[in-house]
C-alpha cells in the first residue's frame, strides 16, 4: 500500500524509537500534523521553534536518545537556527524536520521559504533537502544514522509540502550506506599501548574529561580507571557529572572559572590526559602556558579536534567509551607496574589537598541572599535525588557549575560551545518530557530566562513540572562583571531596570510563582517549590554586583586566577 | 604556503557550496577551484588551490573529511603529483605582430582557436609555471582578455615514479 510523504516521515520516526516530538505547525506541515494523531508519538507544541529545538536536545542529553523537533517553513526554520548551532557546538544528537514550500516554487521568494539547508549548513552535522517521495525513508534513516553516530550532532531535514503529499510504497531501508562516512571506534592499538606506558611512567598525571565523555557513555570506566590508579580528575563544563564530584579525586572543573587545584592541577601535570575533550579556549586560557611540561595524550572520535588547539604527543582517534575499555584491560594486563604507579602519587595528591584547602570555591555570606547560597541549597536538598539542573548562560551557569555536586551523567544540561541564553528552560523541559517523575531544575538569571520565558505556556499545558530558579540580581551579570573588572565599572547597557514580576508572569501563565529576597527564606522556599507538582518559578532577589570567581582574565594562563 | 587540494565527493547538489563553505567560514580564498563528474557518475573530482599555513590546511583537510558527502581528500602538496590548467588567451595580433605571436605560440605548443583581424584567442595546458611563462611572453602584445580553468591535479603512479627517477 502507498504511503503519503506525511505518513512516511511519522511511522518512520515510530520506527526509529522516537517518542517525543517538539514542534510547532504552519502552512508547509500541515499535512504532516493533520496525520500526527494517528501515531503513537506524543507531540509537544512549544511557543518558539527555538524552544523545539533546544528541548529536543535537552530530552537527547538527558536520554542520550536522538531529540526530534518539527517546524514548519521560512520563519518557523530560520527560529531553529540558534537550536542547531547550540546542538552543534555541543554534539549533541537532534533530527529537525523543517516544512518547506512546494519543489515546483523553491527559489522563487515563495511565501514563507527560506533557504534553510543553505543556512544551515555550518552549523549542522549534515542536511538534506528531500526531492522526492522515495527518497524520504532513505534520508530519515540516514539522518538517525548521522546524529547518533561518530561525533553526534544535529541533522536537519527540509520537507517540501508537494514531498509531503506524494505517495509511495513504504520501505524503511535496514541498514545506511554512505561512501564518504564510517567513524573510526576503536582506538589504535599501537597508540593505545604507548599512552599506557606514557601514563604509568607520570608523576604528576591528571584525566581531563569532557563531554565526549558523557556522550559516549563512558563515566562509569573513566571513573573506575581514575580510582585504580589514583589519578586526579578535572571536567570541562560539558563533562559535569562524568566523574563523581563528592570523590576525593575530583578536582572539580577547570578553565576560566575552574578551581585553583584543577587549573594548578592541569598547569603543573607531567601527564594530561584529555578524554573527549577539545581544549576549548574558556579551557586552556593562553595556549602557550596550558599543561606545558605535560605529555599530552588525546582520545577523541573526531580526528579534526586532535592537536586543533595545542600539539598533542600521542592521540588515539576513537569512541571514548572503547578506548577507555581497551586502557583498563591494559592495565589490568600490567597490574605490578599499575599497582606500583597508584602507590607511588601521594606527594602530588597531598600536592592537591592542599591546594583545595588554600583556595575553596567560597563567598560570603551577608544580608542579601547570595546565589552561591542557593544553589548550595538546592544541592544540599536534592542530594541523592540526582536531579535534572539546567542552566541559562551567564553567572547563573557558573554557580550553577561551581556550587552543585554533580555525580552522575546526564543530569547536567547546558550550552557550553556557544553559550546560548535562553537554552536552559527548554532543554529543562525536554528532560522533564524525558523523564517525568524526576524533578528537572533550571537554574537561570533574570536576563536569559526573559530569552524563552513564554515556554511558561508550554510547561503549564502538558504539566510538566520543572522548577525555574530565578538568581535575579537586575544585571546582565556575566558581561557587568567583565565591565566591572576590566572597563572601570562602565555598566553599558547591562542593566535590567526594567524587569518583569515574575512571580505574577507565572501566575498570569497558569504557572506558580515564589519570590524569596531574604537568605532566611531560600530554604523554606526552595523546599516549598520542589513539593509542588506543578511547573514553578522562583525569583530569588539576590545580590546584584556578586562576581564569579575564580577568574581567568581572557588571555591569561589559567595559573593566574583572580581568586576573589 | 600554497596546498593542492583533490576532493573526491558525492556527486550531489549542494556539495560544491558545503565545501567552498569550509573555505569561506574561516576567512580562507580559494585560489582556484575546478570541479566535474569522474568516469563514475555519482561522483566528482574537485582540485582546490589555497594559501594558507600547514597546520590550517591539516585542519581544512580534516573538516573535508568529516563532511558525509566527501569520500577522499589528497593533499598534493608533499606527494609526487602533475598539474594541468586549460586558459584561452585573447591576443592583440595587429600589423606584424601576428606573425611573431604565432612563432610563440608553436614554442609553447599551444594553439589558434579564433583568428580575427585584431586579436585571436589562443588555447593553451600546461601547468601553472607553463601558463604564467605564456603570459610573460604574450604581454608585450596586448593580452585582451584571459580565462583559465584553474589546476586539475593528479598523484602519479609509484611504478611510473621510479621509471622516471631512473
Amino acid at each position: 500500500m502507498k504511503k503519503t510523504g506525511a505518513q512516511i516521515v511519522l511511522q518512520s520516526l515510530q520506527i526509529e524509537g522516537v517518542k517525543a516530538v517538539f514542534g510547532y505547525p504552519g502552512g508547509a506541515v500541515i499535512n504532516l500534523y493533520d496525520e500526527l494523531p494517528n501515531y503513537e508519538l506524543k507531540h509537544y507544541l512549544v511557543r518558539h521553534e527555538q524552544a523545539a529545538v533546544h528541548a529536543a536536545d535537552g530530552y537527547a542529553r538527558a536520554t542520550g536518545e536522538v531529540g526530534v523537533a518539527l517546524v514548519t517553513s521560512g520563519p518557523g526554520a530560520t527560529n531553529t537556527v540558534t537550536g542547531l548551532a547550540t546542538a552543534y557546538m555541543d554534539s549533541i544528537p537532534v533530527v529537525v524536520f523543517t516544512g518547506q514550500v512546494p519543489t515546483a516554487l523553491i527559489g522563487n521568494d515563495a511565501f514563507q521559504e527560506a533557504d534553510i539547508v543553505g543556512i544551515t549548513r555550518p552549523c549542522t552535522k549534515h542536511n538534506y533537502l528531500v526531492k522526492d517521495v522515495r527518497e524520504l525513508p532513505r534520508i530519515i534513516k540516514e539522518a538517525f544514522h548521522i546524529a547518533r553516530s561518530g561525533r553526534p550532532g544535529p541533522v536537519l531535514i527540509d520537507l517540501p509540502k508537494d514531498v509531503l503529499v506524494d505517495t509511495t510504497i513504504f520501505e524503511y531501508p535496514e541498514s545506511v550506506s554512505l561512501r564518504g562516512y564510517s567513524p573510526t571506534y576503536e582506538g589504535h592499538p599501537g597508540q593505545l599501548r604507548k599512552a599506557v606506558r606514557a601514563l604509568l611512567k607520570a608523576k604528576r598525571p591528571v584525566f581531563y574529561v569532557g563531554g565526549g565523555a558523557i556522550l559516549s557513555n563512558a563515566a562509569g570506566v573513566i571513573t573506575e580507571l581514575a580510582v585504580r590508579l589514583q589519578i586526579p580528575v578535572t571536567t570541562t563544563l560539558m563533562g559535569l557529572g562524568a566523574f563523581p564530584e563528592t570523590h576525593a579525586l575530583s578536582l572539580g572543573m577547570l578553565g576560566m572559572h575552574g578551581t585553583y587545584r584543577a587549573n594548578m592541577a592541569v598547569t603543573e601535570s607531567d601527564v594530561l590526559v584529555a578524554i573527549g575533550a577539545r581544549f576549548d579556549d574558556r579551557v586552556t586560557g593562553r595556549i602557550d602556558e596550558f599543561a606545558p611540561d605535560a605529555k599530552i595524550i588525546h582520545i577523541d572520535i573526531d580526528p579534526t579536534s586532535i592537536s586543533k588547539n595545542v600539539k598533542v604527543h600521542i592521540p588515539i582517534v576513537g569512541d571514548v567509551h572503547d578506548v577507555m575499555n581497551k586502557m583498563m584491560v591494559a592495565v589490568n594486563e600490567m597490574s605490578e607496574e599499575a599497582h606500583e604507579f597508584a602507590a607511588s602519587h601521594d606527594e602530588w595528591l597531598a600536592r592537591i589537598a592542599k591546594w583545595k584547602e588554600m583556595h575553596k570555591l567560597d563567598y560570603i555570606q551577608e544580608e542579601v541572599i547570595k546565589p552561591q547560597y542557593v544553589v548550595e541549597k538546592i544541592c544540599e536538598l536534592t542530594r541523592g535525588q540526582q536531579p535534572i539542573i539546567s542552566t541559562e548562560v551567564g553567572q547563573n551557569q557558573m554557580w550553577a557549575a561551581q556550587f552543585y555536586e554533580y555525580t552522575k551523567p546526564r543530569t547536567w544540561l547546558s550550552s557550553g560551545g556557544l553559550g546560548t541564553m535562553g537554552y536552559g528552560f527548554p532543554a529543562a523541559l525536554g528532560a522533564q518530557v524525558a523523564f517525568p517523575d524526576r524533578l528537572v531544575i533550571d537554574i537561570a538569571g533574570d536576563g536569559s530566562i526573559q530569552m524563552n520565558i513564554q515556554e511558561l505556556a508550554t510547561a503549564v499545558q502538558y504539566r510538566l513540572p520543572v522548577k525555574i530558579i530565578i538568581l535575579n540580581n537586575g544585571y546582565l551579570g556575566m558581561v557587568r562583571q567583565w565591565q566591572e573588572l576590566f572597563f572601570q565599572k562602565h555598566y553599558s547597557a547591562t542593566e535590567m531596570s526594567a524587569v518583569p514580576d515574575f512571580v505574577k508572569l507565572a501566575e498570569a501563565y497558569g504557572a506558580v510563582g515564589l519570590r524569596a529576597t531574604r537568605p532566611q527564606e531560600v530554604e523554606s522556599t526552595l523546599k516549598k517549590a520542589f513539593s509542588i507538582n506543578k511547573p514553578v518559578l522562583v525569583d530569588f532577589v539576590v545580590a546584584g554586583e556578586e562576581n564569579v570567581y575564580p577568574m581567568v582574565p581572557a588571555g591569561q594562563p589559567i595559573s593566574k586566577m583572580l581568586l576573589v | 604556503m600554497r596546498h593542492i587540494i583533490g576532493v573526491l565527493v558525492e556527486n550531489k547538489f549542494g556539495v560544491l557550496s558545503r565545501i567552498s563553505g569550509l573555505f569561506s567560514g574561516r576567512g580562507f580564498n580559494i585560489e582556484s577551484l575546478t570541479v566535474a563528474e569522474t568516469d563514475d557518475p555519482a561522483i566528482s573530482r574537485m582540485t582546490i588551490v589555497t594559501l594558507g599555513d600547514d597546520q590550517i590546511v591539516e585542519q581544512i583537510t580534516k573538516q573535508l573529511n568529516k563532511l558525509i558527502n566527501v569520500i577522499k581528500v589528497i593533499d598534493f602538496t608533499d606527494t609526487d603529483h602533475v598539474t594541468r590548467g586549460l586558459m584561452l588567451v585573447k591576443v592583440s595580433v595587429e600589423g606584424s605582430k601576428r606573425l611573431e605571436v604565432l612563432k610563440l605560440i608553436e614554442v609553447f605548443r599551444a594553439r589558434v582557436i579564433d583568428m580575427a583581424a585584431k586579436s585571436a584567442i589562443i588555447e593553451i595546458t600546461g601547468n601553472e609555471m607553463k601558463l604564467k611563462a605564456f603570459l610573460d611572453v604574450l604581454a608585450p602584445y596586448g593580452i585582451k582578455e584571459i580565462n583559465s580553468t584553474g589546476i586539475v591535479a593528479m598523484n602519479r603512479e609509484v611504478k611510473a615514479r621510479n621509471r622516471y627517477k631512473t
